[in-house]
């Protein structure tokens, strides 16, 4: 049996910003990693994008070595305590545990941030950088595939600067998941500080497309190579009618508000919209951080989705802490009208029901409106969480930067590499929505590519 | 950090700043904007470049005091620093982007509302620095708010001043100029660009639409991020959603929803009042009203 870990208690939770998962204690630790069989073939890295040597540092973590575990992690992740706590290990690391088969899978993330936390707090610095090569590398966006490119780039010897649009580093770790998934000042700021520390720049404030083409940064100002990770892009919404009233927001800008802007605290001069009511429309990680989020800033909240909570897109352990809190869960459901009141503000959602068909492209059942089925969920904001289509702005400004019917940049898996010289690319800019995780490995190919490109052009 | 090289009082309310941004002034045209933070807990505001030296790396803003943000930003002083500022944002005014050869052939009428008057600074003086020479209207509630006249005069082909009190210039709104001019001063105008408070563009582009004069409005809606990734600007032009920060702001006057956009504007009015509250009273804002959630209430 898998060492349980503690939690805030829902209720208490449902109106703070805290973390929700308190983390191993010492003792829950040291005996959550005994558990670990230590395989020949260990299968969990196989079910790591970015490959992290899973049972070398669970073996250190064993004799409770705390720096020798960090070392052995730190060698593969830049991001130990981010991954810790936000990667869907359940379906990846975890899920190839031999372990869980007759057992419950070891607790692979959560023993990862107990030693990313463990270090941190003693003042433990990650493995340190190769001697400076000579080399000028250039990475846009500083969210998680951003970050892991320059990283090991940096461990590489390579000169590495950041440019990021928004005031602030860290991407969709620092606008996107809030705070009670993940602290900003505790976790992320500590590990792009220790980026830092390994000597990458940042420069925020710079809009890649506006402030500066790819171009200018390789011509102008002696680039050698530029990774893009520029993230996901612009929301979606339904169009139906009713969405430009007041109340309507993208899951993107709550939480942009909420977590960047930090409108929750006192100090904060940026607004946002607490109303008594809010429904949020989508089934995803993003809608279950919205949802959560405004319940924390004193609203009752609706979730609603079109298939039903088996095709939740989103994390079960976020559905089930969601549910815990007290979040309502509306399946088989899909708007089709926003109502608004007088005053031009949301006063409800027309929905109908909905059953499941056929199975559609994406192996899921298709969603059919079941007729004669409309009724109004009553809210005073709707916050649609349906996820995002890529920003054109750096494929629109780099000539002979292709990009796909989706208007996502187009790069090979294996290094990343785009269909213009020198320059590559991963992450959602590639991929569309995806993980923390997965972008990440695609930072970590396109270091490698990045490198090699750079090597193969010395020779 | 970004060093306020100049500050200039224009009004009682209106302020300029001088701001050193190398990368935005390099890359800047006129009709784009940039996104500015006063201090670490500001918020995000767009703001429409008013002027750019490219060789000295400045960009010119000028801003009204509305709500916390603004009064931050009027008691800042020379030699200190914007927390954050970012740009160029959003897409270059037409005129500047179009077949030259075209945008030569036309005449064209700038109409200027309060402290849109400045936006529209650097379009006059760019047209004027490819020998176009443009009219402009700019008008205000009163003599006090008329900013940057001696300037566009300077670059303008006619200037026409109209105050709605008469205190200065002609009396009365920028619509009834353009139809002065029109109707009873023979101009003919192949396109119009409008620039100012909301209201006033419905207003402009209803009396544009009457003489069938083309009309690009800046529209200025909420923004957070300014990148296309929030979605706050949206508005709707024609049959379309469009965000501002990326299709925009300039838009086709006569397409724009401009009722649709000024209910928007409106949506945070309660907050931003009581933000601009607890900045101007500080510690003596108890709350004690009970209509609010300021001080120690």
């Amino acid at each position: 049996m898998r060492v349980p870990i503690s939690e805030q208690d829902p209720l208490v939770r449902a109106g703070n910003f805290d973390e929700v998962c308190l983390g191993y204690t010492e003792e829950e630790a040291v005996a959550e990693a005994s558990r670990c069989l230590n395989c020949k073939v260990p299968m969990c890295v196989k079910g790591c994008p970015v490959g992290v040597d899973i049972p070398g540092f669970i073996a250190a973590l064993k004799d409770n070595d705390i720096p020798e575990a960090y070392a052995r992690l730190s060698k593969c992740t830049t991001l130990p305590a981010v991954c810790g706590r936000v990667c869907p290990q359940e379906t990846q690391c975890e899920s190839k545990c031999v372990k869980g088969i007759k057992d419950d899978a070891i607790a692979i993330g959560k023993l990862e941030r107990y030693v990313a936390d463990k270090a941190r707090a003693a003042g433990i610095k990650p493995a340190s950088s190769a001697a400076p090569n000579g080399h000028k590398v250039a990475v846009v966006g500083s969210g998680p595939s951003g970050l892991t490119c320059a990283g090991d780039l940096a461990k590489l010897g390579y000169e590495v600067t950041i440019f990021e649009a928004l005031h602030e580093a860290g991407g969709v770790l620092t606008y996107g998941i809030p705070e009670f998934r993940l602290p900003k000042e505790k976790v992320v700021k500590p590990e792009i500080d220790n980026l830092k520390k390994l000597g990458v720049k940042i420069e925020t404030n710079v809009i890649v497309g506006k402030s500066v083409t790819i171009d200018s940064l390789m011509e102008d100002e002696g680039f050698e190579a530029v990774f893009i990770g520029s993230g996901a892009g612009l929301p979606m919404f339904m169009n139906i009618p009713g969405e430009n009233a007041k109340g309507v927001f993208s899951a993107n800008e709550f939480l942009t508000r909420n977590n960047l802007m930090k409108a929750f605290t006192e100090d904060s001069d940026t607004p946002i919209y607490k109303p008594a009511r809010v429904a949020v429309v989508g089934g995803g990680n993003v809608a279950m951080d919205a949802a959560r989020t405004a319940l924390r800033l004193g609203s009752a909240v609706t979730i609603i989705y079109r298939r039903s909570e088996e095709e939740l897109p989103a994390r079960k352990e976020e559905v089930h802490h969601a549910k815990e809190e007290g979040i309502i869960f509306e399946m088989l459901t899909n708007p089709v009208e926003i109502l608004v009141n007088e005053n031009h503000f949301v006063s409800g959602i027309k929905c109908v029901r909905m059953e499941l068909g056929e199975p559609d492209q994406s192996g899921r059942r298709r969603p059919v409106p079941v007729e004669g089925s409309e009724f109004v969920i009553e809210t005073d904001a709707v916050i649609m969480a349906l996820g995002t289509s890529p920003n054109p702005l750096i494929a629109s400004t780099t000539p002979g930067l292709e990009t796909n019917k989706r208007r996502c940049i187009v790069a090979e898996e294996e290094f990343g590499k785009t269909s213009k010289e020198g320059v590559f690319a991963g992450g959602d800019a590639v991929t569309g929505a995806a993980t923390v995780i997965l972008a990440m490995g695609a930072g970590k190919a396109a270091a490698k590519g990045i490198d090699a490109y750079i090597k193969g052009k010395e020779s | 950090m970004y060093l306020i090289k100049r500050k200039s009082i224009l009004s009682d309310t209106i302020f300029l700043m001088e701001v050193v941004a190398p990368r935005v002034a390099k890359n800047c045209q006129p009709g784009q904007f940039v996104i500015i933070r006063v201090d670490e807990n500001g918020e995000r505001i767009p703001l429409t470049i008013c002027d750019y030296d490219r060789e000295e790396g400045i960009i010119t803003i000028v801003t009204q005091t509305m709500g916390a943000t603004t009064s931050k930003m009027m008691q800042l002083k020379e030699g200190e620093y914007l927390h954050d500022f970012a740009g160029p944002l959003g897409r270059p005014s037409d005129l500047i982007t179009d077949d030259f050869e075209e945008v030569r052939k036309k005449k064209i009428l700038f109409v200027a509302g309060g402290l849109g008057t400045a936006p529209v600074y650097p379009q006059v003086k760019w047209l004027h620095e490819h020998g176009i020479a443009a009219d402009v209207i700019i008008g205000a509630k009163t003599k006090d708010l008329i900013i940057y006249e001696n300037e566009m005069r300077a670059v303008a082909g006619n200037v026409y001043v109209t105050t709605d009190d008469g205190s200065y210039g002609r009396k009365g709104l920028v619509t009834q100029v353009i139809s002065d001019l029109v109707e009873n001063e023979g101009k003919k105008y192949d396109l119009c660009v409008s620039i100012g408070p909301m209201i006033m563009m419905k207003f402009c582009t209803l009396t544009t639409k009457k003489y069938g004069i083309p009309t690009i409005v800046s529209m200025n809606p909420i923004m957070v991020d300014g990148t296309g990734m929030c979605g706050a600007c949206r508005l709707t032009v024609g049959d379309e959603v469009k965000f501002a920060c990326i299709d925009g702001p300039e838009f086709d006057g006569f397409k724009v929803n401009f009722d649709e956009a000024m209910e928007r504007m409106s949506l945070y009015r309660t907050e931003e009042g009581r933000a601009l509250l607890r900045f101007r009273e500080g510690a003596t804002h108890h709350g004690g009203c009970g209509n609010c959630d300021g001080g120690d209430k």
